[in-house]
């Protein structure tokens, strides 16, 4: 006993091996969160050269995004439509595509759970609502379905038909809205029928935002357990790592790349489902508000990690909510808060570079100590 | 834009302790407000420097600032989502606004009616004309007959035109810029009934480069006078221009884009519209639900005739403009037959400016080369 007592490599080690364990871990939450801040301390340097305080600029997201119940509820109502259309980006990331046309399965998953709705007037509630969510769902998948097969039975380059396919999707949803499914009544806006009350999208008890949040999370944690948890997921990841192998090791990368595009396009299409069914109440060119674009950004700012895009989209979400606030009490441009969160991606994406490099989070560094 | 101002360790401090200061004594700096005062909010769909529609509204905005005792408040390129109602809640919650304008036709519905019943102590105003009977008394809506203008800016284009040719382009085949299209070829008709109009829809209330193409094809194909029903008409105006055309405006004033091809314009005249709603909500007199109206009523304005208008121009232009500021005065009119042959109105018949029947305008009228699908 006293051996050891007095045997001081004994417990040193300890402190120094569980800092070891600690810190490549510690990496992944402390070079975002670097990044993040080194990204508010660009744009405040942005905002002194055009004379505004950026003390006042960061209490007033705090403010509009954070501070109250109604802060909150206006941070989360948008959150839904980020998450899903973030996963959209996130899932085919994992296996080297970056696909950023989520918008378009967006827009074609809203046109078709509406049209759906209209046609399904005659069936339960529960039932029309289920055969929105699987049109929506279906046709997103279908959608970035598309580019993954495009990508990879064609070579086509999936980031440029993936945004050209946004462009397709926007004219269709245009045609049919102005065309074969417009409500005669909707003279001067054309939209397809308003859904019936039975088939809304209320919000959730205690939150002011609608169910699309627990969808979002939901999807989340789904996406999650199947990259982190299945061998399928492990499979899409050695694929995503290096394709070559995967491809020798008799993995079947064509069915992953197409499948996981499809997931991720069916997520966005869901966000298309809530957005007709608990905002809009129909289909019409309101559907094209943009969420797959920000969606890109909360992809990458939370690594292509599901369960990180949730806190990241409560983040950006926050961000946006405080955009009116700005240019009120600020007299700063709209476009001011497009600007901080293009300064915070570019720095995110610098950031990359910073893996494996800093030797602080090596445990090797600990260990000699 | 605020210019660039170098910056010193002086005005660092000083901003960031201001900043400090105003966030240490109760929160973020509020907006100075005596008791009896109004806060307006207006939202608008796109840039409030547009040089169409949103600058008409930003205009009327600029014109209720410089009441007294009124603060306002303005958020620009807010989406017709989930955003308008969430910068509608952000005005009422943090600024106090009791008076909203949301200008775009595509708040109404759903985001005005859901938000609305929630908050009965804030008047709703909304530009496009939707409220009906049923709608939530606390909203309103208001609109104004335009096409009008647009009969005027034909009237002048019609004396302009040499190929007897002009040109339209158009967002989008709804009811509102139909009327415009038809009101447009029938003023220059009441010139010489052989001239043609070719209408471009561009299939979007912004799209910058379509609307270039637009413009340039209907210069291709002789067209020598041009206007638009776009958001923002600054493209076609430029473009227009460049190729020579004369340039009729819509929304705001585009002279200073168009310079001497700049005939008239029909424009909005939404400073006269909100000075009197923010004078009556201050003084506490009830505003109608649903409010119309047209160049009598003070809704709408031509912009001063350019120096290419002639003087046969100017006497035709006036001569009709009092026609149609004293009332009753009817663009569509018998006997009329639509482009596909189809009788619009027979002998005798007439739509005046204010008949609802305009309002679900579904034809192009004869004369008008295009096609509404």
């Amino acid at each position: 006993m006293s051996s050891l007592e007095h045997s001081p490599v004994q417990t040193r080690p300890t402190g120094a091996r569980f800092l070891a364990g600690l810190m490549p871990r510690a990496e992944a939450v402390a070079i975002p969160v670097g990044a993040l801040l080194a990204g508010f301390a660009a744009f405040s340097v942005f905002l002194l050269f055009v004379g505004k305080s950026p003390v006042e600029f960061f209490a007033l997201v705090w403010k509009a995004g954070f501070s109250s119940a109604f802060s909150w509820q206006n941070t989360l109502s948008r959150v839904a439509p980020l998450v899903l259309a973030a996963l959209c980006v996130a899932l085919p990331a994992r296996l080297g595509l970056v696909v950023i046309g989520g918008e378009g399965a967006i827009v074609l998953g809203g046109l078709a759970a509406a049209v759906t709705g209209t046609a399904a007037a005659g069936l339960p509630a529960g039932a029309g609502m289920m055969a929105m969510v699987l049109a929506g769902m279906a046709l997103g998948g279908l959608c970035i379905g598309a580019v993954g097969a495009l990508r990879i039975k064609r070579g086509v380059n999936e980031t440029i038909s993936s945004l050209l396919m946004a462009y397709i999707a926007i004219a269709l949803l245009n045609h049919f809205v102005e065309g074969p499914f417009r409500d005669p009544a909707s003279l001067n806006k054309p939209s397809t029928a308003p859904l019936a009350e039975a088939l809304r999208v209320g919000d959730m008890p205690f939150i002011a935002a609608h169910w699309g949040v627990l969808a979002g999370v939901a999807a989340c944690l789904i996406s999650w357990i199947l990259i982190e948890r299945t061998t399928l997921g492990f499979a899409a990841r050695i694929a995503g790592d290096n394709v070559r192998a995967a491809q020798v090791q008799g993995l079947p990368v064509s069915r992953l790349v197409i499948g996981f595009s499809a997931l991720g396009g069916a997520f966005a299409g869901l966000a298309g489902y809530f957005e007709v069914a608990a905002v809009h109440g129909s289909a019409n060119a309101s559907l094209i508000a943009g969420y797959g674009y920000t969606g890109i950004l909360v992809a990458f700012l939370a690594r292509h990690n599901p369960l990180a895009i949730l806190p990241v989209a409560i983040l950006l979400g926050g961000f946006e909510a405080s955009s009116g606030l700005i240019q009120r009490r600020m007299d700063l441009p709209d476009a001011t808060i497009l600007v901080f969160e293009g300064m915070v991606f570019v720095i995110i994406l610098l950031s990359e570079m910073l893996y494996g490099r800093l030797r602080a989070f090596t445990p090797g560094f600990w260990e000699t100590r | 834009m605020t210019h660039l101002k170098p910056i010193n360790r002086r005005t660092f401090l000083g901003t960031t302790a201001a900043a400090f200061g105003a966030t240490a004594f109760g929160g973020v700096a509020q907006p100075a407000m005596a008791a009896g005062d109004l806060t307006v909010g207006f939202i608008y769909v796109g840039p409030k420097d547009d040089f169409g529609y949103n600058q008409s509204h930003a205009e009327g905005a600029a014109a209720v600032k410089a009441m007294a005792g009124v603060t306002v408040l303005e958020e620009e390129n807010v989406p017709e989502s989930q955003d308008v109602q969430n910068t509608m809640e952000s005005m009422i919650n943090f600024d106090g606004a009791t008076l909203l304008f949301p200008t775009s036709f595509g708040y109404f519905n759903p985001h005005i009616l859901e938000l609305a019943p929630k908050h009965e102590g804030v008047r709703f105003e909304h530009c496009g004309g939707l409220w009906s009977e049923g709608n939530p008394g606390n909203a309103g809506s208001y609109f104004g007959y335009i096409g009008m203008g647009q009969y005027l800016n034909g009237v002048a284009a019609g004396h302009a035109t040499k190929s007897k040719k002009i040109g339209f382009v158009a967002a989008k085949p709804i009811p509102q810029v139909l009327n415009n299209i038809n009101s447009f070829l029938l003023g220059a008709r009441s010139v010489d009934p052989t001239i043609t109009c070719q209408v471009i829809f561009t299939g979007e209330w912004s799209l910058a480069v379509k609307e270039a193409e637009a413009t340039n094809a209907l210069a291709d194909q002789g067209c020598d006078v041009i206007t638009c029903h776009v958001d923002g008409p600054k493209v076609v105006c430029e473009t227009a221009v460049a190729r020579g055309a004369y340039v009729c405006g819509y929304h705001a004033d585009q002279s200073p884009l168009a310079g001497d091809m700049y005939l008239t314009g029909a424009e909005w005249n939404w400073a006269s519209v909100y000075t009197d709603m923010v004078t009556k909500t201050m003084a506490g007199t009830p505003i109608n639900n649903f409010v119309r109206g047209g160049l009598a009523d003070g809704f709408i304005k031509m912009s001063p005739l350019g120096p290419a208008v002639s003087d046969a121009a100017r006497a035709q232009f006036e001569a009709t403009r009092a026609d149609i500021v004293a009332g009753n005065f009817a663009a569509i009119k018998g006997p009329l037959k639509d482009n596909k042959g189809n009788v619009i109105a027979a002998e005798g018949e007439a739509f005046v400016e204010t008949d609802v029947a305009l309002e679900s305008m579904d034809y192009l009228v004869e004369g008008v080369l295009g096609s509404t699908s």
